[in-house]
């Protein structure tokens, strides 16, 4: 059991990287990449924790009780905000892509380029 | 290239992938038993040298602060990215004259309640990031969220005030450019790019962490207002259409 977590990211990394190849729309397209990065979240924040660590912040608990790493939470917050913004980009795209193609399709974009 | 063609050379490449997956966590540590000796190092150094007590903060502003600059250019770059492919000024006039209010009483007192919460909550989160839970990121994000309620419980004209592109789109560059003339500012007193100024003040008060007190607000007003920015680009390019379509009927 002591494997589980990143067992559990790398399955959802594999799922998502299905679901963008398999994908009929690209709004799917887009969430089907967000589970693909979540996994990321999964697999930075199972590799820094420590058995019975508390949270890296030191208000209230004395400096020196075992905490978790910081350094993948550091990581972990500014890419889940990033990710948003990203996403926001990539829906941007897609709601143009429609507006010329008349469809979110990715296989019936790909037919009408040029 | 056909669907069957494209899962036929997807499958060999899922199980090639997860075979290395397997291989990489065969050869970690056990969950829970970490190593370091990143983590333990700045647990013990930051709040000494910094007096922030949030560890996490400390090393996204000071630590590792060039590269949340480059997270922040990243989301920078997503924003004009969202704005170049939706910014419409014609649209946006039309969707200004969409005046419907959401009909439900119930719902609009709730939601002003909960705006002014989010709001509150959301500059805690802001101001206090580096000594408690938070930070400028998480904070910009439920501050951002709380202004979209207002759509919810008034109408456009009601949020449109808040999205005034005039206003935002200097405000966004004052938080992005804002941390970089802290880092520069680091280089002017003769020290390197983005090395912690002003001192470290007393531990566990605002007036901690020197340089990381005004990187988190740079970090927050770029977050908050890129957000703003998200989602208001999004709800003029779904409220136009509607507004057509009431005018036609």
């Amino acid at each position: 059991m002591s494997y589980l977590p990143y067992v559990v990211a790398a399955w959802i990394c594999l799922v998502g990287i299905a679901g963008i190849a398999t994908s009929r729309n690209l709004i799917h397209l887009a969430i089907c990449l967000t589970v693909t990065q979540s996994s990321t979240y999964v697999l930075l924040l199972s590799v820094g924790y420590v058995k019975h660590g508390t949270a890296p912040i030191f208000k209230g608990t004395p400096l020196g009780t075992t905490a978790v790493d910081p350094v993948v939470q550091a990581l972990t917050l500014t890419d889940v905000v990033v990710s948003v913004a990203v996403m926001g980009l990539i829906l941007a795209l897609a709601l143009d892509a429609h507006r010329l193609s008349g469809t979110v399709d990715p296989d019936g974009i790909a037919d009408i380029s040029g | 290239m056909s669907r069957g063609a494209r899962i036929a050379i997807l499958m060999p490449g899922l199980a090639g992938l997860g075979s290395l997956f397997a291989w990489a966590i065969a050869g970690m540590p056990a969950f829970g038993d970490y190593r370091g000796p990143y983590g333990f190092v700045l647990n013990r150094v930051v709040v000494p040298l910094r007096h922030t007590t949030n560890v996490v903060m400390g090393t996204n502003f000071d630590v590792r602060a060039v590269d949340t600059m480059g997270e922040e250019f990243i989301l920078y770059a997503a924003i004009v990215g969202v704005t170049l492919l939706l910014r419409d000024d014609a649209r946006s006039q039309q969707a200004e004259r969409h005046t419907k209010r959401f009909p439900n009483d119930a719902v609009r007192l709730v939601g002003v309640v909960m705006i002014g919460g989010g709001l509150l909550v959301a500059l805690w989160l802001q101001a206090f990031g580096y000594i408690t839970p938070g930070g400028g990121f998480q904070g910009g994000v439920l501050f951002a969220g709380a202004i979209l309620l207002l759509y919810l419980v008034g109408n456009h004209r009601d949020y449109r005030p808040f999205r005034n592109e005039r206003v935002l789109d200097p405000v966004e560059g004052l938080g992005a450019g804002g941390y970089i003339v802290v880092g520069l500012a680091a280089l002017v007193s003769g020290a390197a790019f983005l090395t912690n100024l002003f001192g470290n003040g007393k531990t566990g008060t605002l007036l901690s962490g020197g340089s990381i007190a005004l990187l988190n607000w740079a970090s927050a007003i770029a977050v908050t207002v890129a957000m703003i920015i998200l989602f208001a680009e999004f709800l003029e390019t779904y409220t136009a259409p509607l507004e057509a379509e009431d005018a036609g009927s």
